[in-house]
Protein backbone atom coordinates (compact mmCIF):
# COMPACT_ATOMS: atom_id res chain seq x y z
CA UNK A 1 0.00 0.00 0.00
CA UNK A 2 1.08 3.91 -1.07
CA UNK A 3 1.56 5.73 1.99
CA UNK A 4 -0.53 8.27 0.38
CA UNK A 5 -3.35 5.92 0.45
CA UNK A 6 -6.59 7.54 2.44
CA UNK A 7 -8.26 5.72 4.68
CA UNK A 8 -11.42 5.93 2.07
CA UNK A 9 -9.76 4.84 -0.35
CA UNK A 10 -8.23 1.79 1.89
CA UNK A 11 -11.77 0.39 3.05
CA UNK A 12 -13.38 0.64 -0.34
CA UNK A 13 -11.13 -0.55 -3.08
CA UNK A 14 -8.62 -2.65 -0.75
CA UNK A 15 -10.84 -4.32 1.73
CA UNK A 16 -13.95 -4.22 -0.59
CA UNK A 17 -16.28 -2.35 1.99
CA UNK A 18 -18.11 0.06 -0.74
CA UNK A 19 -21.27 0.91 2.21
CA UNK A 20 -18.46 4.15 3.16
CA UNK A 21 -19.86 6.71 0.95
CA UNK A 22 -17.40 9.51 -0.61
CA UNK A 23 -18.90 12.77 -1.42
CA UNK A 24 -16.78 15.96 -1.64
CA UNK A 25 -13.60 14.55 -1.00
CA UNK A 26 -12.33 17.56 1.07
CA UNK A 27 -13.78 16.95 4.43
CA UNK A 28 -17.06 18.57 4.20
CA UNK A 29 -19.69 16.24 3.78
CA UNK A 30 -19.69 13.31 6.25
CA UNK A 31 -20.47 10.47 3.64
CA UNK A 32 -17.43 9.20 4.39
CA UNK A 33 -17.63 9.26 8.25
CA UNK A 34 -16.60 6.00 10.12
CA UNK A 35 -15.55 5.02 13.69
CA UNK A 36 -11.91 5.19 14.64
CA UNK A 37 -11.36 3.59 18.12
CA UNK A 38 -14.89 4.30 18.48
CA UNK A 39 -15.25 7.86 17.64
CA UNK A 40 -16.49 9.15 14.41
CA UNK A 41 -14.04 10.46 11.86
CA UNK A 42 -14.05 11.55 8.08
CA UNK A 43 -11.69 8.71 6.40
CA UNK A 44 -11.19 11.01 3.64
CA UNK A 45 -8.98 13.52 5.75
CA UNK A 46 -7.11 10.12 7.41
CA UNK A 47 -4.33 8.48 6.04
CA UNK A 48 -5.06 4.68 5.80
CA UNK A 49 -1.10 4.15 7.11
CA UNK A 50 -1.93 6.63 10.02
CA UNK A 51 -4.45 3.74 11.19
CA UNK A 52 -2.32 0.96 11.51
CA UNK A 53 -3.55 -1.39 14.23
CA UNK A 54 -6.24 0.82 15.58
CA UNK A 55 -10.06 -0.66 15.71
CA UNK A 56 -12.28 0.74 12.20
CA UNK A 57 -15.99 0.19 12.32
CA UNK A 58 -17.68 0.70 9.08
CA UNK A 59 -21.60 1.01 8.52
CA UNK A 60 -21.41 -2.71 7.92
CA UNK A 61 -19.98 -3.97 11.16
CA UNK A 62 -22.73 -1.86 13.11
CA UNK A 63 -25.20 -4.56 13.03
CA UNK A 64 -24.98 -7.72 15.12
CA UNK A 65 -23.44 -10.86 13.69
CA UNK A 66 -27.13 -11.96 13.49
CA UNK A 67 -28.52 -9.45 11.77
CA UNK A 68 -30.15 -7.32 15.03
CA UNK A 69 -29.86 -3.49 13.71
CA UNK A 70 -28.09 -1.37 16.02
CA UNK A 71 -30.54 0.84 17.51
CA UNK A 72 -29.64 4.23 15.36
CA UNK A 73 -30.04 1.99 12.13
CA UNK A 74 -33.38 0.92 13.31
CA UNK A 75 -34.60 4.29 14.48
CA UNK A 76 -33.88 5.58 11.35
CA UNK A 77 -35.74 2.96 9.35
CA UNK A 78 -38.67 3.63 11.81
CA UNK A 79 -38.58 7.17 11.80
CA UNK A 80 -37.93 7.03 7.99
CA UNK A 81 -34.93 8.90 8.40
CA UNK A 82 -33.51 8.70 4.65
CA UNK A 83 -34.16 9.18 0.59
CA UNK A 84 -31.56 8.15 -1.67
CA UNK A 85 -29.64 6.85 1.02
CA UNK A 86 -26.18 8.40 -0.52
CA UNK A 87 -25.47 10.21 2.73
CA UNK A 88 -27.11 7.47 5.34
CA UNK A 89 -23.89 5.22 6.30
CA UNK A 90 -21.92 8.39 7.11
CA UNK A 91 -24.98 10.06 9.08
CA UNK A 92 -25.75 6.58 10.33
CA UNK A 93 -21.82 6.76 11.98
CA UNK A 94 -21.91 10.43 13.09
CA UNK A 95 -25.09 9.37 14.82
CA UNK A 96 -24.14 6.70 16.67
CA UNK A 97 -20.74 8.22 18.16
CA UNK A 98 -23.45 11.57 18.97
CA UNK A 99 -25.41 9.71 20.96
CA UNK A 100 -22.61 7.31 22.50
CA UNK A 101 -20.39 10.38 23.61
CA UNK A 102 -23.99 13.00 24.91
CA UNK A 103 -26.75 11.11 26.99
CA UNK A 104 -30.20 13.12 26.83
CA UNK A 105 -29.45 15.52 23.69
CA UNK A 106 -31.43 18.09 23.08
CA UNK A 107 -32.77 19.52 19.38
CA UNK A 108 -30.62 21.88 19.48
CA UNK A 109 -27.61 19.80 20.43
CA UNK A 110 -28.52 16.99 17.61
CA UNK A 111 -28.48 19.64 15.25
CA UNK A 112 -25.35 21.25 16.01
CA UNK A 113 -23.88 17.74 16.75
CA UNK A 114 -24.67 16.87 12.91
CA UNK A 115 -22.88 19.93 11.06
CA UNK A 116 -20.32 17.58 9.67
CA UNK A 117 -22.88 15.57 7.54
CA UNK A 118 -24.98 16.97 4.88
CA UNK A 119 -27.73 15.40 3.42
CA UNK A 120 -29.60 16.93 0.20
CA UNK A 121 -32.67 14.93 0.55
CA UNK A 122 -34.70 14.62 3.78
CA UNK A 123 -34.10 18.56 5.22
CA UNK A 124 -33.19 16.40 8.13
CA UNK A 125 -35.95 16.64 10.46
CA UNK A 126 -36.30 12.52 10.37
CA UNK A 127 -32.96 12.22 11.34
CA UNK A 128 -33.23 14.57 13.84
CA UNK A 129 -36.27 12.48 15.43
CA UNK A 130 -34.19 9.14 15.16
CA UNK A 131 -31.45 10.17 17.73
CA UNK A 132 -33.59 12.03 20.14
CA UNK A 133 -35.24 8.54 20.07
CA UNK A 134 -31.81 6.56 20.76
CA UNK A 135 -30.85 9.55 23.35
CA UNK A 136 -33.11 8.61 25.62
CA UNK A 137 -34.94 12.69 25.42
CA UNK B 1 -7.75 13.79 -4.38
CA UNK B 2 -4.76 12.13 -3.65
CA UNK B 3 -1.93 13.43 -2.10
CA UNK B 4 1.50 13.55 -4.52
CA UNK B 5 3.80 10.57 -2.88
CA UNK B 6 5.91 10.77 0.11
CA UNK B 7 7.94 8.35 2.46
CA UNK B 8 6.13 7.75 5.55
CA UNK B 9 7.97 7.81 9.18
CA UNK B 10 5.56 7.21 12.69
CA UNK B 11 7.86 7.66 15.55
CA UNK B 12 7.08 7.46 18.98
CA UNK B 13 8.82 9.94 21.44
CA UNK B 14 9.71 13.70 20.99
CA UNK B 15 13.34 12.86 20.64
CA UNK B 16 12.26 10.54 16.99
CA UNK B 17 10.12 13.42 16.00
CA UNK B 18 13.48 15.77 16.30
CA UNK B 19 15.69 13.05 14.66
CA UNK B 20 13.45 13.05 11.69
CA UNK B 21 13.34 16.61 11.44
CA UNK B 22 16.87 17.33 11.53
CA UNK B 23 17.55 14.40 9.29
CA UNK B 24 15.59 15.33 6.29
CA UNK B 25 15.51 19.28 7.01
CA UNK B 26 12.52 21.40 5.34
CA UNK B 27 11.60 18.12 2.57
CA UNK B 28 10.06 16.75 6.12
CA UNK B 29 6.73 17.86 7.61
CA UNK B 30 5.26 16.50 11.03
CA UNK B 31 1.66 15.48 10.86
CA UNK B 32 -0.59 16.15 13.91
CA UNK B 33 -4.35 15.56 13.24
CA UNK B 34 -3.96 16.21 9.20
CA UNK B 35 -6.77 18.41 9.51
CA UNK B 36 -4.99 21.23 8.05
CA UNK B 37 -2.51 19.88 6.14
CA UNK B 38 -3.92 17.10 4.32
CA UNK B 39 -6.36 18.80 2.53
CA UNK B 40 -3.26 21.29 1.70
CA UNK B 41 -1.37 18.03 0.63
CA UNK B 42 -4.39 16.83 -1.84
CA UNK B 43 -5.04 19.93 -3.11
CA UNK B 44 -1.05 19.79 -3.73
CA UNK B 45 -0.47 22.69 -2.51
CA UNK B 46 1.88 21.14 -0.26
CA UNK B 47 4.22 18.15 -0.82
CA UNK B 48 6.45 17.27 1.97
CA UNK B 49 8.99 14.44 0.61
CA UNK B 50 8.55 12.75 4.30
CA UNK B 51 5.81 12.79 6.24
CA UNK B 52 6.66 12.41 9.93
CA UNK B 53 3.32 10.71 12.14
CA UNK B 54 3.34 12.41 15.79
CA UNK B 55 -0.01 10.91 16.57
CA UNK B 56 1.49 8.14 18.63
CA UNK B 57 2.84 10.43 21.00
CA UNK B 58 0.90 9.68 23.96
CA UNK B 59 2.62 11.65 26.47
CA UNK B 60 1.90 14.82 24.87
CA UNK B 61 -1.83 14.28 25.21
CA UNK B 62 -2.46 15.41 28.43
CA UNK B 63 -4.18 18.69 30.73
CA UNK B 64 -3.01 19.53 34.27
CA UNK B 65 -2.80 21.89 36.41
CA UNK B 66 0.45 23.76 37.53
CA UNK B 67 1.37 26.59 39.63
CA UNK B 68 -1.76 28.54 38.46
CA UNK B 69 -1.74 27.25 34.97
CA UNK B 70 -3.50 24.75 32.89
CA UNK B 71 -0.39 23.11 30.98
CA UNK B 72 -2.27 21.04 28.19
CA UNK B 73 0.09 18.62 25.84
CA UNK B 74 0.63 19.61 22.22
CA UNK B 75 -1.02 16.53 20.71
CA UNK B 76 -4.84 16.95 23.19
CA UNK B 77 -7.25 16.44 20.48
CA UNK B 78 -9.83 19.47 19.91
CA UNK B 79 -12.89 17.35 21.59
CA UNK B 80 -10.44 16.14 24.62
CA UNK B 81 -9.97 20.13 24.94
CA UNK B 82 -14.05 21.04 24.65
CA UNK B 83 -14.81 18.55 27.59
CA UNK B 84 -12.28 18.94 30.09
CA UNK B 85 -13.47 19.83 33.17
CA UNK B 86 -10.09 21.75 34.68
CA UNK B 87 -10.38 24.08 31.18
CA UNK B 88 -13.82 24.74 31.38
CA UNK B 89 -13.29 26.04 35.28
CA UNK B 90 -10.04 27.67 34.31
CA UNK B 91 -10.00 28.88 30.74
CA UNK B 92 -13.75 28.85 29.55
CA UNK B 93 -12.95 30.99 26.61
CA UNK B 94 -10.12 27.96 24.82
CA UNK B 95 -13.18 25.05 25.54
CA UNK B 96 -15.91 27.48 24.06
CA UNK B 97 -13.35 28.74 20.80
CA UNK B 98 -12.35 24.83 20.44
CA UNK B 99 -16.26 23.77 20.49
CA UNK B 100 -16.36 26.40 17.47
CA UNK B 101 -14.13 24.50 15.52
CA UNK B 102 -15.47 22.96 12.50
CA UNK B 103 -17.64 19.38 13.67
CA UNK B 104 -17.42 17.04 15.65
CA UNK B 105 -15.62 14.52 13.39
CA UNK B 106 -12.57 17.46 12.89
CA UNK B 107 -12.48 17.66 16.86
CA UNK B 108 -11.83 13.64 17.29
CA UNK B 109 -8.87 14.31 15.19
CA UNK B 110 -7.45 17.91 15.19
CA UNK B 111 -4.75 18.84 17.77
CA UNK B 112 -4.19 22.41 20.04
CA UNK B 113 -0.68 22.20 18.85
CA UNK B 114 -1.82 21.23 14.62
CA UNK B 115 -4.09 24.37 15.16
CA UNK B 116 -1.23 27.05 16.65
CA UNK B 117 1.95 25.61 14.26
CA UNK B 118 -0.63 26.22 10.90
CA UNK B 119 -0.30 29.54 12.09
CA UNK B 120 -3.70 30.13 10.34
CA UNK B 121 -5.30 33.77 11.00
CA UNK B 122 -8.87 31.95 10.37
CA UNK B 123 -8.53 29.64 13.01
CA UNK B 124 -10.66 30.30 16.36
CA UNK B 125 -8.09 28.56 18.72
CA UNK B 126 -5.09 30.67 18.26
CA UNK B 127 -7.92 34.19 19.03
CA UNK B 128 -8.41 32.18 22.31
CA UNK B 129 -5.21 31.71 23.68
CA UNK B 130 -3.94 35.09 22.46
CA UNK B 131 -6.86 36.46 24.94
CA UNK B 132 -5.77 34.46 27.73
CA UNK B 133 -2.13 35.62 27.45
CA UNK B 134 -0.44 31.65 26.91
CA UNK B 135 2.73 30.93 25.98
CA UNK B 136 4.09 28.02 23.79
CA UNK B 137 6.59 25.48 24.86
CA UNK B 138 9.08 24.26 21.49
CA UNK B 139 11.08 21.97 21.53
CA UNK B 140 14.60 21.18 19.17
CA UNK B 141 17.98 19.71 19.58
CA UNK B 142 19.22 22.73 22.34
CA UNK B 143 16.24 21.63 24.61
CA UNK B 144 13.24 23.49 25.03
CA UNK B 145 12.10 27.11 24.61
CA UNK B 146 9.01 29.59 26.10
CA UNK B 147 7.22 31.54 23.45
CA UNK B 148 5.18 34.36 24.54
CA UNK B 149 2.14 33.80 22.19
CA UNK B 150 2.31 37.27 20.67
CA UNK B 151 5.39 36.79 19.24
CA UNK B 152 4.58 33.06 18.00
CA UNK B 153 2.63 34.24 14.92
CA UNK B 154 5.06 36.17 12.42
CA UNK B 155 2.88 35.97 9.08
CA UNK B 156 0.51 34.28 6.90
CA UNK B 157 0.73 30.44 8.01
CA UNK B 158 4.22 31.34 9.66
CA UNK B 159 4.95 31.57 13.04
CA UNK B 160 8.20 31.60 15.42
CA UNK B 161 9.08 27.73 14.96
CA UNK B 162 12.23 26.65 13.20
CA UNK B 163 12.29 23.40 11.16
CA UNK B 164 14.03 21.19 13.41
CA UNK B 165 11.76 22.40 16.51
CA UNK B 166 8.37 21.06 17.81
CA UNK B 167 5.43 22.22 19.62
CA UNK B 168 5.05 20.36 22.63
CA UNK B 169 3.13 22.07 25.00
CA UNK B 170 0.87 25.17 25.75
CA UNK B 171 0.57 27.04 29.15
CA UNK B 172 -2.83 29.04 29.96
CA UNK B 173 -2.71 31.12 32.72
CA UNK B 174 -5.97 30.40 35.00
CA UNK B 175 -9.07 32.67 35.08
CA UNK B 176 -11.41 31.14 37.22
CA UNK B 177 -12.93 34.11 37.84
CA UNK B 178 -12.68 35.87 34.36
CA UNK B 179 -15.91 36.61 32.10
CA UNK B 180 -15.60 35.81 28.90
CA UNK B 181 -17.19 35.70 25.89
CA UNK B 182 -16.18 33.63 22.07
CA UNK B 183 -18.31 35.44 19.00
CA UNK B 184 -18.11 33.64 15.32
CA UNK B 185 -19.92 35.05 12.26
CA UNK B 186 -20.06 32.46 9.43
CA UNK B 187 -23.24 31.35 7.32
CA UNK B 188 -23.68 27.66 7.40
CA UNK B 189 -22.80 25.61 10.80
CA UNK B 190 -19.52 24.24 10.21
CA UNK B 191 -17.98 26.75 8.39
CA UNK B 192 -14.89 28.78 9.48
CA UNK B 193 -15.17 32.29 10.64
CA UNK B 194 -16.17 35.36 8.59
CA UNK B 195 -15.14 37.09 11.43
CA UNK B 196 -14.64 35.79 15.24
CA UNK B 197 -13.50 37.81 18.57
CA UNK B 198 -12.22 36.54 21.58
CA UNK B 199 -13.10 38.86 24.71
CA UNK B 200 -11.81 38.09 28.61
CA UNK B 201 -12.44 40.62 31.33
CA UNK B 202 -10.77 39.97 34.92
CA UNK B 203 -10.51 42.44 37.05
CA UNK B 204 -10.44 45.79 34.92
CA UNK B 205 -7.70 43.84 32.58
CA UNK B 206 -8.72 42.62 29.14
CA UNK B 207 -7.58 39.97 26.61
CA UNK B 208 -9.55 41.03 23.15
CA UNK B 209 -8.85 39.42 20.18
CA UNK B 210 -9.54 38.31 17.04
CA UNK B 211 -10.34 35.92 14.08
CA UNK B 212 -9.80 36.55 10.27
CA UNK B 213 -8.99 40.37 10.52
CA UNK B 214 -5.44 40.36 9.80
CA UNK B 215 -2.11 37.98 8.33
CA UNK B 216 -1.97 36.56 11.95
CA UNK B 217 -4.07 36.07 15.03
CA UNK B 218 -4.64 39.59 15.62
CA UNK B 219 -4.55 41.26 19.15
CA UNK B 220 -6.51 44.08 19.47
CA UNK B 221 -4.26 46.41 21.69
CA UNK B 222 -6.74 49.63 20.81
CA UNK B 223 -9.82 47.97 22.48
CA UNK B 224 -7.86 46.73 25.28
CA UNK B 225 -6.25 49.67 25.88
CA UNK B 226 -9.26 52.02 25.66
CA UNK B 227 -11.17 49.31 28.73
CA UNK B 228 -7.92 50.07 30.63
CA UNK B 229 -9.11 53.22 30.41
CA UNK B 230 -12.95 53.24 31.41
CA UNK B 231 -14.60 52.75 28.36
CA UNK B 232 -17.62 50.61 27.66
CA UNK B 233 -18.62 48.28 25.43
CA UNK B 234 -20.02 50.73 22.91
CA UNK B 235 -17.18 52.91 22.85
CA UNK B 236 -14.68 50.57 23.54
CA UNK B 237 -16.07 48.26 20.91
CA UNK B 238 -15.62 51.11 18.29
CA UNK B 239 -11.96 50.80 18.47
CA UNK B 240 -11.88 46.89 17.07
CA UNK B 241 -10.88 47.42 13.48
CA UNK B 242 -7.67 49.39 14.54
CA UNK B 243 -4.76 48.12 13.42
CA UNK B 244 -6.13 45.42 11.26
CA UNK B 245 -5.65 44.46 7.56
CA UNK B 246 -8.41 42.00 6.23
CA UNK B 247 -9.17 40.19 3.34
CA UNK B 248 -11.77 40.64 0.80
CA UNK B 249 -13.06 37.59 -0.74
CA UNK B 250 -16.25 36.16 -1.78
CA UNK B 251 -17.95 35.74 1.84
CA UNK B 252 -17.21 39.78 2.65
CA UNK B 253 -15.03 42.91 1.48
CA UNK B 254 -12.77 44.44 3.90
CA UNK B 255 -15.23 47.21 5.08
CA UNK B 256 -18.07 44.67 6.00
CA UNK B 257 -15.41 42.43 7.49
CA UNK B 258 -14.57 45.87 9.80
CA UNK B 259 -17.89 46.51 10.54
CA UNK B 260 -18.30 42.24 11.79
CA UNK B 261 -15.50 43.05 14.35
CA UNK B 262 -17.21 45.80 16.03
CA UNK B 263 -20.23 44.34 16.07
CA UNK B 264 -18.73 41.13 17.57
CA UNK B 265 -16.78 42.72 20.24
CA UNK B 266 -19.49 44.94 21.64
CA UNK B 267 -21.67 41.58 21.38
CA UNK B 268 -18.89 40.05 23.37
CA UNK B 269 -17.93 42.49 25.84
CA UNK B 270 -21.82 43.35 26.41
CA UNK B 271 -22.14 38.99 27.03
CA UNK B 272 -19.08 39.22 29.42
CA UNK B 273 -20.61 42.09 31.39
CA UNK B 274 -18.64 44.70 30.67
C1 LIG C 1 -13.72 20.55 7.49
C2 LIG C 1 -12.81 21.30 8.43
C3 LIG C 1 -13.31 22.38 9.13
C4 LIG C 1 -12.49 23.10 10.01
N1 LIG C 1 -13.03 24.16 10.66
C5 LIG C 1 -12.26 24.87 11.51
C6 LIG C 1 -12.82 25.99 12.20
O1 LIG C 1 -14.00 26.32 12.07
N2 LIG C 1 -12.01 26.69 13.04
C7 LIG C 1 -10.70 26.32 13.24
O2 LIG C 1 -10.03 26.97 14.02
N3 LIG C 1 -10.16 25.26 12.60
C8 LIG C 1 -10.90 24.54 11.74
N4 LIG C 1 -10.35 23.46 11.09
C9 LIG C 1 -8.93 23.14 11.30
C10 LIG C 1 -8.74 22.15 12.42
O3 LIG C 1 -8.88 22.81 13.66
C11 LIG C 1 -7.35 21.54 12.35
O4 LIG C 1 -7.42 20.33 13.00
C12 LIG C 1 -6.21 22.32 12.96
O5 LIG C 1 -6.13 23.60 12.42
C13 LIG C 1 -4.88 21.69 12.68
O6 LIG C 1 -4.64 20.73 13.63
P1 LIG C 1 -4.12 19.31 13.19
O7 LIG C 1 -3.74 18.60 14.42
O8 LIG C 1 -5.10 18.66 12.30
O9 LIG C 1 -2.76 19.69 12.40
P2 LIG C 1 -2.08 19.09 11.10
O10 LIG C 1 -2.95 19.26 9.92
O11 LIG C 1 -1.57 17.73 11.38
O12 LIG C 1 -0.83 20.07 11.00
C14 LIG C 1 -0.97 21.43 10.65
C15 LIG C 1 0.42 22.07 10.54
O13 LIG C 1 1.02 22.14 11.83
C16 LIG C 1 2.23 21.39 11.87
N5 LIG C 1 2.25 20.72 13.19
C17 LIG C 1 1.25 19.95 13.71
N6 LIG C 1 1.56 19.60 14.98
C18 LIG C 1 2.76 20.15 15.25
C19 LIG C 1 3.61 20.17 16.40
N7 LIG C 1 3.27 19.53 17.54
N8 LIG C 1 4.77 20.85 16.32
C20 LIG C 1 5.12 21.51 15.20
N9 LIG C 1 4.37 21.54 14.08
C21 LIG C 1 3.20 20.87 14.11
C22 LIG C 1 2.18 20.44 10.69
O14 LIG C 1 3.47 20.12 10.23
C23 LIG C 1 1.40 21.26 9.69
O15 LIG C 1 2.23 22.16 9.05
C24 LIG C 1 -11.13 22.71 10.20
C25 LIG C 1 -10.62 21.63 9.50
C26 LIG C 1 -11.43 20.91 8.62
C27 LIG C 1 -10.86 19.75 7.87
S1 LIG D 1 -16.09 12.65 1.46
FE1 LIG D 1 -15.15 12.85 3.39
S2 LIG D 1 -16.25 14.50 4.25
FE2 LIG D 1 -17.08 14.43 2.23
S1 LIG E 1 -30.99 10.78 2.03
FE1 LIG E 1 -30.29 11.56 0.14
S2 LIG E 1 -28.60 12.74 0.76
FE2 LIG E 1 -29.43 12.20 2.63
Amino acid sequence: MEPRTLLVQYIRESAGLTGTNIGCDTSSCGACTVHLNGESVKSCTVLAAQVDGMEITTIEGLAQADGTLHPMQQAFHECHALQCGYCTPGMVMACASLVEENQNLTENEVREGLEGNLCRCTGYHNIVKAVLEVSGA
Amino acid sequence: MIPANFDYLRVDSVEGALNALQEHGDEAKLIAGGHSLLPLMKFRLSAPAYLVDINRLDDLKYVREENSHLVIGALTRHSDIETNPLIKENAGLLASATHHVGDPQVRHRGTIGGAIAHGDPASDIPSALLALNATVVVTGPEGAREIPIDDFFVGFLETDLKDDEMLTQIKVPCVPDAKWSFQKFNRRAQDWAIVGASILVNNGQSGISLVNMHSTPFRASAVEEAIASGANAVEASEQAAIGTEPTSDINASVEYRKHLARVLVKRGLEEAGL
